[in-house]
């Protein structure tokens, strides 16, 4: 980490790696995203958190040269995608959504053709699978085919894969979506080792535990726009408060407690379909002054706030609906 | 950064080995193409055994069939219509040209559909310095190596059947190639516009068949009634016959040469053009 920013000063790299000013895509009439603002830095974790068809994925794609922009200004690594593609991509590492694995061939063979993608002598490419499949906990599966692997190590194969060319910055679109909870946990454990080496990762998620784990600064995307923008507890502090009481009642009587609890002195109150939400700086004395009214819910919760909580202010919407 | 998994040390002192990107020189698309043939020979290396068993059984069995059992039938009613040759004589150079667009059609429809929408590897590929157009080509060199391997096989079968009359059917192995490349190009430039792969049993079923039929493979197309030998003189079938038996043959100059393979080598360049832009659409979203 140190070495890394010892020597950014003496190469005149960028450290802007990725600028947008009003970045635009359009399918037809639908517009995916509309017009949003980004200076990604080099060395930093930087998420795109929002719900699907909030534009993610899109914007992914256009970084990754794969998408032409339908207006506004795009540039990565102070090069033009449209331009520049291949130039570009030799520097990306990229993890798709989707797999595109070759499950027909090997673990070690994907990696072998994807290096040679990229121009890199068989040598070197061997070098970096077998550090790589170390790293991914893939080694003993080198010679396997793909196809029968776990989804979960289907996942580290392609983050391997994306490695393979040294790349200045990782691109993971969804990373642990579909994955087990175990599984997602080494995918993360995996990235965050990348993260503490200095690799500048750019990553969309619709989980927002993956990104208060691995986001330095994030963008909350919602309808092809950028709702806020901030690190995670920045995020916090601002749109949210530092705690929340989560009540659960009876559903007979759900809707005449949510009312009633309007008394209660909070900065917000949030009426969900199954819970209430009380954003508070003191929980414990919110759920006092709640029995004091002479409520008695079912289950009660006092948790710190999450970016969950500043989705759900920003938008009026859950995450994972 | 002292024990990191990072290949090359991003941080480091020398120049690693990094990749390598091109320039946009004619030589620098061969270069992405032959990256993209790479992986299809490596792909290639689980299935090319069986596929050179059916190579070479298809040959063994069209001409020991067709050839030999029924030319002895055909022969026994007269040569004139045949040109004075033997059915199996005329008959092999016209199925090596049809088994040249068999495996041309074959090798551009599941293979490139299954690349695009099931696997996703081409996907995969433009995430890569190579461009859509690289993807594209770099099949196309696949596609060409196989037709080369499959129409040696052929003429080496029919050779040892007998059925070649002249040195010159050498030269009927670049034409074959020619002929399943007229084939692949469209084909392929079309098939990856697919999102189901249900039409290509329709382009089986009503297209490689009536050419496979009608395009003088069997019989010479003077045989069809004459309002509809004009369609058979467009089809890039009855080119690559006239060509390859033309050769096979002794019989072929040059004039008529030239109008075959320019007429074949338009169509594979039409193909390419279109292919260039049906890629880049399918694979730039």
């Amino acid at each position: 980490m140190t070495g890394h920013h010892g020597n950014v000063a003496r190469v005149p790299a960028p450290t802007v790696l990725i600028h947008a000013r009003g970045l635009t895509k359009r399918f037809g009439s639908f517009t995916a995203v509309d017009g949003i603002d980004l200076d990604l830095r080099r060395g930093e974790a930087f998420g795109f958190l929002g719900p699907n068809g909030a534009g993610k994925s899109s914007t992914m794609r256009m970084i990754g040269c794969v998408s032409p922009p339908s207006g506004g200004e795009l540039s990565i690594l102070g090069l033009d995608p449209v331009a520049d593609g291949p130039a570009i991509r030799a520097k990306l590492g990229v993890v798709p959504q989707e797999d595109t694995l070759d499950v027909e061939l090997t673990v070690l063979e994907n990696l072998l053709i994807y290096g040679r993608y990229f121009g890199l002598p068989r040598a070197v490419i061997r070098e970096r699978s077998a550090r790589l499949l170390d790293f991914v906990q893939l080694s003993d599966r080198r010679n396997d085919r793909v196809e029968p692997l776990s989804g979960g190590m289907k996942r580290r194969l392609t983050i391997a894969r994306s490695l393979i060319n040294d790349p200045e910055i990782l691109l993971l679109d969804e990373p642990t979506t579909g994955l087990d909870p175990q599984a997602r946990h080494v995918v993360w454990d995996r990235l965050f080792r990348l993260k503490q080496q200095g690799v500048t990762l750019v990553l969309t998620t619709h989980y927002m535990d993956e990104a208060e784990q691995l986001c330095d600064r994030l963008v909350v995307m919602d309808g092809g726009k950028i709702a806020a923008e901030g690190s995670p507890r920045e995020l916090i502090d601002e749109y949210s408060t530092p705690e929340v009481l989560e009540l659960r009642f009876d559903p007979a009587v759900h809707e005449t407690a949510a009312e009633k609890l309007a008394s209660v002195l909070a900065q917000r109150r949030e009426v969900l379909a199954d819970r209430v939400l009380l954003y508070v700086h003191d929980g414990d004395a919110a759920l006092a002054a709640v029995r004091g009214l002479g409520l008695e819910p079912l289950t009660s919760l006092v948790r710190r706030s999450t970016l969950e909580d500043v989705f759900l202010r920003l938008t009026g919407r859950r995450l994972e609906d | 950064m002292t024990s990191g998994v990072m290949p090359g040390p991003r941080s480091g002192s020398g120049p690693g080995p990094a990749a390598r990107p091109l320039p946009a020189t004619p030589a620098g698309r061969w270069v992405f193409a032959a990256r993209q043939l790479r992986f299809w020979l490596t792909d290639y290396r689980r299935t090319w055994r069986g596929s050179i068993y059916s190579s070479l059984l298809s040959p063994l069995l069209y001409l020991g069939a067709m050839g030999l059992g029924l030319g002895t039938l055909v022969d026994a009613h007269g040569r004139a219509g045949l040109g004075g040759v033997s059915y199996l004589a005329f008959l092999t150079p016209g199925l090596l040209a049809a088994a040249a667009m068999q495996t041309a059609v074959g090798e551009t429809t599941y293979p490139v559909f299954g690349s695009v929408k099931w696997n996703k590897t081409y996907q995969a590929a433009v995430s890569s310095p190579l461009r859509p157009s690289d993807v594209f080509h770099g099949h196309l060199l696949f596609v060409a190596l196989r037709l080369t391997m499959n129409s040696a096989l052929f003429l080496a079968v029919a050779a040892a059947f007998g059925a070649l009359h002249s040195a010159w059917a050498a030269a009927a192995l670049p034409v074959a190639v020619l002929t399943g490349l007229a084939f692949a190009t469209p084909v392929e430039a079309w098939a990856v516009t697919r999102q189901k792969d249900t039409s290509f049993a329709v382009i089986f079923r009503f297209g490689l068949i009536p050419l496979f039929l009608f395009s003088g493979t069997f019989f010479p197309i003077t045989q069809l009634p004459a309002w509809i030998r004009p369609v058979a003189y467009l089809t890039p079938l009855w080119h690559g016959v006239a060509l390859c038996r033309a050769l096979s043959l002794g019989s072929a100059d040059l004039g008529g040469a030239l109008v075959h393979v320019g007429y074949l080598a338009a169509l594979t360049a039409a193909g390419i053009a279109v292919g260039n832009r049906t890629y880049r659409r399918r694979l730039y979203v």
